[in-house]
């Protein structure tokens, strides 16, 4: 039954991403607005669907893969659609609907593993660490598409050529900006998850740190995104730099994320690829 | 044939700005040619428009050369020269042409900045005062309203009037693209000099809310500071206020480069890395190129404006094409409506023939009415038949003078679908040929019962 929702979803992110590269060729404001409307419907259907699988376990889907990627996609296109309303920067979609396809296509490309009923995901504190790390990760996303189209933009006025995107393409104050809310506010929410995450840990696993590789990853993500986060606020690294960092954080994510999901092994996987 | 639509006329395109003027003088002082309309007996509708580009006078005439003619002569007497001697700067449109330039005009394709929106309220002001002065009617007003909406359709289809095609305007573009809203952002201006002075400008007129002048005399800079409701900044002291400008458009006379790498690049610490954009539009240029490979920070030169001009130049050229076919089509649309114009005189005297069959008949009968000397009836039966044999009199009379020529043929179908007698015909056809199946069938039944 969710399978169609996310199915349904899933189409609609595509038509939303065909949408947002006719944008960037024809500049039609009413391209954006269907493509827009597209990514709306695809998100009402993600969160039922979402919410059928919820009811269904009695905790938030995340015991497998691919209902991780799903979540991921549904937070990314979340913090998508509040920046859209917020700021109306319209060619984020242009970079965000094909990340959110993406993931949801990605997303039953990977064998989803032995699903156990856990009862310790039942637990607050797990549903609010995940919750946290989610937000964080989604807000992430956002700035690594304003990072990207920053150095895009920046890269054309500082070599004085311009392509097509140097019209679609919002100011670079806009994207900076964006680049900033994203690690002001996704910055203390990644800390917020890791802190419920050591005090889980400690209650279940007797201890706080276990060397567990996701553990040093997410350690090394939080790292990456405490320097920009320091640098921005006390010395003022703006523009290039922080868009930079901001692209270099998200990989790790995805690192910490998926890599050390299917590559490596730890007490995050009850779900581990078999 | 009908009205004929002319428009004379001369713009920065066919003139050099005296001549425009001289033209241009004719409506000075609360005069306007408009007034000469009752002088000028060969022309029906007058439309004039006199901006600082571009001298028109658009009206309908019948004859048009006549016309043309008589409104030459009036504006060379007017100007106190014979139009002969700027012939070659004046530019006569005929009919769908004319239409088309009126249309190009106010979409504002001819202008000298295309795309400027100025033009259209200048047409609208100038066809106001034609109609408070009664020079204008079915045409003219029709043509001028079908510009104002043509103008709107060109500007919400097409981008014509998006594309930065000056350097100062391209200044702008690339301002709003590096800080986004240019509010509350300061402006420095070294040196002076026209592009200078009109590149800060439009800054203002787009929101910069604070200008600092610095010039090597200061009487000058004084000048300038004053003018746009700035500040002076000492000359030597350039460098450290770049701890407080957001822009810098540089030109100065100055041989040598006037602000080095190491003078902006140990400043962005101070401005927290808040962008800085240079526009180095003096020759020899007033800036070390190095600069612009500070991170945050971007420099122009004239050279580099330039390029931008000609890309946008390029792409109002695609936006044009479309803006023409609009006008294509528009103009297309609105030459339909003039052929159509052209009957309405003759359906005009049709029916007033009628009317005055109608009221001579009506009044005749009352007459008779009033004797008693027939009754209600009869009267009618007279009236009715009197008023068909008086309408269809001349046509009838007309297709008897016909019969005997060689072209009857062409008479008759004229008739008969002015008439629609055709269908008159086959309706009578279909009936005879469906009552004599009817009957037909009835003998069918019959025999059946025999």
């Amino acid at each position: 039954m969710s399978s169609l929702f996310f199915i349904i979803a899933t189409v609609a992110y595509f038509v939303g991403s065909v949408g947002y590269f006719f944008y960037v060729i024809r500049n039609s404001n009413s391209v954006a607005r269907a493509a827009n409307i597209a990514l709306v419907i695809g998100f009402a259907f993600h969160t039922v669907g979402i919410y059928i699988l919820a009811r269904k376990f009695g905790y938030l889907p995340v015991t497998s893969i691919p209902q991780t990627l799903s979540l991921f996609a549904w937070t990314i296109v979340l913090a998508y659609l509040v920046f859209q309303w917020r700021f109306d920067i319209k060619i984020l979609g242009t970079f965000v609907s094909p990340l959110a396809m993406f993931f949801m296509l990605l997303s039953p490309a990977i064998p989803s593993g032995v699903v156990h009923q856990i009862p310790v995901l039942k637990s607050i504190w797990v549903v609010v660490h995940i919750s946290l790390i989610f937000l964080s990760n989604a807000l992430f996303a956002i700035a690594f598409c304003a990072g990207i189209m920053y150095l895009i933009q920046e890269k054309q006025i500082k070599k004085k050529t311009f392509g097509v995107l140097f019209r679609r393409l919002p100011s670079l104050e806009k994207l900076d900006k964006t680049n900033y809310i994203c690690l002001l506010i996704g910055f203390p929410l990644l800390t917020g998850g890791l802190i419920t995450g050591f005090i889980y840990a400690s209650r279940v696993w007797h201890g706080y740190w276990h060397w567990d590789p996701k553990e040093i990853f997410a350690m090394v993500t939080w790292a990456i995104y405490a320097v920009l986060f320091h640098e921005r606020l006390a010395v003022g690294w703006r523009g290039k730099k922080a868009a930079i960092m901001a692209i270099i954080g998200f990989i790790a994510v995805i690192v910490t994320f998926l890599g050390v999901n299917i590559f490596l092994k730890g007490h995050h996987f009850y779900f581990r690829v078999s | 044939m009908g009205k004929q639509i002319i428009l004379l006329g001369l713009s920065h395109k066919t003139a050099p700005v005296e001549i425009r003027e001289r033209v241009a003088s004719i409506s000075a002082n609360d005069r306007t040619p408009l007034d000469w309309l009752p002088q000028l007996k060969k022309i029906d509708e007058l439309f004039f428009l006199s901006t600082c580009n571009r001298v028109e006078f658009l009206f309908t005439t019948d004859e048009v050369q006549e016309g043309i003619d008589e409104i030459s002569s009036k504006i060379s007497l007017e100007i106190g020269q014979p139009l002969s001697s700027i012939q070659g700067h004046i530019y006569i449109y005929y009919n769908l042409e004319a239409v088309k330039h009126v249309f190009r005009v106010a979409a504002s394709l001819d202008s000298m900045v295309v795309g400027e929106p100025q033009i259209l309220g200048q047409i609208k002001d100038a066809y106001r005062e034609s109609v408070d002065h009664r020079t204008s009617s079915v045409i003219l007003n029709r043509l001028l309203h079908k510009s104002f909406s043509v103008a709107k359709r060109i500007r919400t289809e097409t981008r014509i009037g998006s594309y930065a095609v000056s350097i100062s305007y391209a200044a702008v573009e690339l301002a709003k693209k590096i800080f986004g809203s240019l509010e509350n952002k300061s402006v420095l201006l070294i040196g002076a000099g026209e592009m200078a002075e009109l590149a800060a400008e439009h800054l203002i007129h787009n929101g910069v809310s604070r200008i600092y002048v610095a010039n090597r005399t200061l009487e000058r800079a004084m000048e300038l500071a004053a003018r746009f409701r700035g500040t002076t900044v000492p000359f030597d002291q350039i460098p450290e206020n770049l701890e407080v400008v957001d822009i810098i458009i540089s030109s100065t006379g100055a041989s040598d480069f006037i602000l080095h790498y190491d003078e902006v690049k140990s400043r962005m610490r101070a401005r927290r890395n808040r962008p800085l954009f240079f526009i180095d539009i003096a020759v020899p240029r007033d800036i070390e190129p190095e600069v612009g490979e500070i991170d945050n920070v971007y420099l122009y030169d004239i050279d580099s404006l330039q390029g931008l001009v000609e890309l946008n130049l390029n792409e109002r050229r695609k936006e044009a094409e479309r803006a023409e076919h609009i006008i294509e089509e528009e103009a297309l649309k609105f030459d339909n409506w003039l052929k159509t114009l052209e009957v309405v005189p003759t359906i005009v005297a049709l029916k007033e023939k009628a009317e005055k069959i109608r009221q001579r008949e009506i009044r005749k009968t009352m007459l008779q009415l009033a004797n008693n000397s027939q009754n209600l009836e009869e009267s009618l039966e007279v009236l009715t038949r009197s008023i068909i044999n008086k309408l269809l009199h001349d046509p009838i009379l007309f297709l008897k003078r016909k019969s005997v020529r060689e072209s009857k043929n062409l008479y008759v179908d004229l008739v008969q679908s002015l008439f629609n007698l055709h269908e008159i015909q086959e309706n009578k056809e279909s009936v005879d040929k469906r009552s004599r199946s009817n009957v037909r069938e009835l003998k069918r039944k019959a025999c059946k019962f025999k």
